[in-house]
């Protein structure tokens, strides 16, 4: 629960919603955006609030900011107790939690159709009356540090991941994690938290979105009563923080007590928001998928199969993030491959696709694999609410969506050889590698038989 | 002789019925099939389950994973890259798992014939006649090794599988469906062939499917996948495990945290305790931040993110756990809590308000476990294969509602005593 999700790092050609019933979209008064998509399948319904902001908003020294605020929307309002927001979804059958993103902050309800009421206007709460205690943010932030501990700290993976992307970036907020840097957490105030709260939180910096067995006509209506009433607030324009180019190739290694050795690889790409030409932006979606999306890509098939220097490989990228990123590759070797050789092999796949144009077939496939997950996609509401969320929170049209695939058919090899070439190079590129050291410690087990941990009775 | 059987699930909501008909019938050779309408989407959901996990490894661990996992890796007349290449080409998905009870192969594709035939025409041969070519063994061996090396650098993983090994001793659940080094160096191709042999037949085969195809469609398409299958014999049953006397655990892993591990036997599928003791523990430590652990250890106190409890009901009695995790100087004080915790439940039982409240989130929270065809797919899937009624989804609400206090204090007293509890804790330095 009040779970993290950095997914920003882990989309890639995300299938558009086409089909079924249409989406309409509506804007309130105040500037709030609702946008709903019936789907009569089931009699449920899926509510999800999104703020356009993130950890990519953040400023050093307060990293983490909006996860911990994340946390503290269950904490209480002036009409709701602390805790009692999830009481109160249980007992109507639903199911609640919320994400955090580098690009947006989520909240969502699962529930009965009959319920849809009582979470907008639960959700319209806690958007203008949260109430922030000292004694609930000193235990909540407790947990977020556990919660990193679990996640980055003692996770070599995680770790190796908040490295990566702390190296790739200099400048652009990307560099920090969701969660935020340990010391930040340590030394947050209440007083950082009411400052965000009342920085992002407003209808004019939010987004509903409603999924399922409802008429959307109605779904205004309730969203109006609401969310309706609540005043936006006029705020000033977020301060871009560009990256500068990067001048040549960075490495990093992280040497900590872990078994598996991984390597990363990053190269800088432009987002859709800042593409020079959208075409290109389509044909390195094309390229990602051909090089490292599934057990048939090049990756797969050449540098795990083929040449056996990988026990997995695949590359990700996303287009439709808020600022420009990266396309990404994630290897684990084989146990007799270095990660010199493989590191090799992933070049050499990189140089392949610079040098021949891709196949038809290879682009045959792109499409095919489109065309179902955008089928597949509808089978969950869910999702479907995500994928209109997170396309509107980063700044594009969730009729974006339905488009791609028009895009994607469009595209040749001669664009996916121009765009390898231009993106994929060593000037923008950044490697790290996870170089496990041997656990100092012993692993002796130690067995105390007589009984178990003698427990104190609660208080 | 098919035995037919078809049940009604309503979901009633607002005035609304919106019915979805679980038919169930068997294959020629007998394996049992469970099958939903759902012709709104135009896609197929398909899961065939072996009664082939990893408890019928015998003296090979890791071999039913390695086995299942090797049906993607060529089969029939497609060598691995084929077989990748000619499902991804028409969008379809296949996956696998193995788990302790069963070996699974799942598959999604779109409901067109012209890609739905090839996809199924695969699956038979992934089920029927998997290559095992020498190449793919050893790659899918590096990769469960790989896989091994991650779960020994991770505390959640290796105190998993402390409370596993303790738990059942020498029970066939007992190992990591992954295996060992040791034990993975000792299978080979004749090894995998021999248990195919045994275990991938029509008898221990169930198949689950849920999409755009019509009953008579649904019929041909489940003989088809199972068609290479010999009509073979069932497996045999497992052995009840024993519970163990209570003790405690400790390994020393370099870690900020140490996770903390609370275990005893749990419940089999068909179990008469099953909805007391479900409904229980999720009034106890289920129902994350509103259960009384995320409520005493997480609301009241912030000592850990994760804590929750699970029964996970097998053929037999599988594991119940409690578990948490929290920073090395706080282990000692979070354990003892979680401890406390348990005891007085087992004593007391749940208020009547706590079991007023679960029973609305479960019973309330019906339909949402019906909303897509995923979910329904995983649904007639466990009954399938573990032979539940036709009704099981019709009544669960019902028998959630009327499940009482004393029940539960007794199925926890009874089925849960302290004497048994076994506790693993890993971590607690660099």
């Amino acid at each position: 629960m009040r779970s993290l999700w950095i997914l920003l790092f882990c989309l890639f050609s995300l299938p558009a919603l086409s089909g079924g019933e249409k989406v309409q979209e509506f804007m309130l008064d105040n500037g709030m955006k609702i946008i709903v998509k019936p789907d009569h399948r089931a009699p449920v319904v899926v509510s999800q609030v999104w703020y356009k902001v993130g950890s990519s908003y953040e400023l050093p020294g307060t990293t983490g900011v909006s996860h911990v605020l994340e946390h503290m929307m269950f904490k209480g309002t002036k009409n709701v107790p602390p805790d009692e927001f999830s009481r109160i979804v249980a007992a109507l059958g639903g199911s609640e939690n919320a994400f955090t993103g580098v690009d947006y902050t989520a909240y969502f309800e699962t529930l009965s159709k009959k319920h849809l009421e009582r979470a907008l206007e639960l959700e319209a709460d806690r958007m203008q009356n949260l109430l922030l205690d000292e004694k609930e943010f000193q235990r909540e932030v407790a947990v977020v540090r556990e919660e990193r501990r679990l996640r980055t700290d003692d996770d070599p993976n995680g770790l190796l991941w908040e490295q990566f992307n702390a190296v790739a970036w200099r400048v652009s907020p990307y560099r920090n994690p969701v969660i935020g840097w340990m010391h930040d957490l340590e030394v947050m105030t209440l007083a950082d938290l009411q400052q965000w709260y009342d920085q992002w939180y407003s209808p004019d910096n939010a987004l509903l979105v409603v999924v399922g067995d409802v008429v959307p006509g109605e779904v205004l209506a309730l969203a109006k009563k609401h969310f309706g009433p609540i005043p936006p607030r006029p705020r000033k324009a977020w301060r871009q923080r560009p990256e500068p180019p990067q001048k040549g190739p960075l490495r990093m290694t992280l040497r900590v007590p872990a078994e598996q050795p991984v390597l990363l690889m990053g190269y800088k790409v432009p987002a859709m928001v800042d593409a020079q030409d959208p075409a290109e932006i389509y044909a390195l979606m094309v390229l990602n998928s051909i090089l490292g999306d599934g057990d048939s890509s090049r990756l797969s098939a050449s540098v795990v199969r083929e040449q056996g220097l990988a026990v997995s490989a695949s590359s990700s990228y996303d287009p439709f993030s808020r600022l420009s990123g990266l396309l990404e590759i994630e290897a684990i070797p084989a146990q007799e491959a270095g990660l010199d050789d493989l590191q090799a092999g992933l070049l050499a796949q990189i140089e392949k696709l610079k040098q021949e144009p891709v196949s038809a077939r290879e682009l045959q496939r792109v499409i095919n694999r489109t065309l179902a997950a955008r089928v597949f996609a509808r089978d969950s509401m869910f999702y479907q609410a995500m994928l209109i969320g997170m396309r509107e929170t980063n700044g594009y049209d969730w009729r974006s969506l339905e488009e791609e695939l028009k895009h994607i058919r469009a595209v040749t090899p001669e664009q996916v050889q121009s765009v390898a070439r231009k993106y994929l190079v060593e000037q923008g590129l950044t490697t790290a590698r996870l170089e496990p050291v041997s656990k100092a410690s012993t692993e002796s087990v130690t067995d105390k038989p007589e009984k178990a941990a003698k427990g104190e009775k609660k208080s | 002789m098919k035995h037919i059987l078809a049940c009604l699930v309503m979901l009633l909501m607002a005035g609304q019925v919106a019915a979805m008909e679980v038919q169930s019938w068997q294959t020629k050779g007998g394996a049992r099939v469970m099958y939903v309408h759902a012709p709104q989407l135009p896609m197929v959901n398909l899961r065939v389950m072996l009664d082939a996990g990893s408890a019928r490894d015998g003296d090979l661990p890791g071999q039913a994973r390695l086995l299942n996992e090797l049906l993607l890796e060529g089969a029939g007349k497609w060598n691995a890259d084929e077989l990748a290449s000619e499902l991804e080409s028409r969008g379809i998905e296949v996956s696998t798992h193995t788990g302790r009870d069963m070996a699974q192969i799942t598959l999604r594709s779109l409901s067109d014939k012209n890609i739905l035939t090839p996809a199924l025409d695969m699956l038979a041969a992934m089920l029927a006649s998997p290559r095992l070519e020498e190449e793919a063994i050893a790659r899918v061996k590096e990769r469960t090794l790989a896989a091994l090396r991650q779960a020994s650098q991770s505390a959640e993983d290796v105190a998993d599988r402390e409370m596993m090994k303790a738990l059942y001793g020498d029970h066939p659940y007992a190992h990591d469906p992954l295996g060992t080094e040791k034990s993975l160096e000792k299978i080979n191709r004749e090894t995998l062939q021999v248990f195919h042999q045994r275990f991938y037949n029509q008898a221990n085969a169930v198949v689950a499917l849920v999409g755009d195809v019509d009953r008579t469609q649904a019929e041909i398409l489940a003989e088809h996948v199972l068609a290479g299958l010999p009509v073979g014999e069932k497996a045999p049953p497992f052995p009840e495990p024993n519970p163990k006397k209570a003790r405690a655990l400790h390994k020393d892993f370099p870690a900020s945290q140490t996770h903390l591990y609370l275990g005893m036997l749990g419940i089999h599928r068909k179990d008469p305790d099953y909805f007391p003791l479900i409904v229980g523990n999720h009034i106890l430590g289920g129902s994350g931040l509103t259960s009384i652990m995320g409520e005493e250890v997480r609301n009241k106190r912030g000592l850990s993110y994760g804590i929750s409890s699970y029964f996970s009901p097998l053929r037999v009695k599988g594991p119940w756990m409690l578990s948490a995790q929290t920073k090395n100087s706080q282990a000692r004080t979070t354990l003892e809590l979680m401890t406390a915790l348990l005891r007085d439940f087992i004593d007391e039982g749940p208020t009547q308000k706590q079991l007023q409240a679960a029973k609305k989130h479960l019973a309330g929270g019906f339909p949402l476990r019906l909303s897509s065809n995923k979910k329904i797919l995983q649904q007639i899937s466990v009954m399938a294969f573990y032979d539940l009624p036709p009704d099981w989804l019709d009544t669960w609400s019902s028998r959630v509602e009327q499940v009482t206090r004393a029940q539960i204090r007794r199925a926890f007293r009874r089925r849960m005593p302290m004497k048994h509890l076994l506790q693993v804790s890993v971590g607690g330095g660099k």
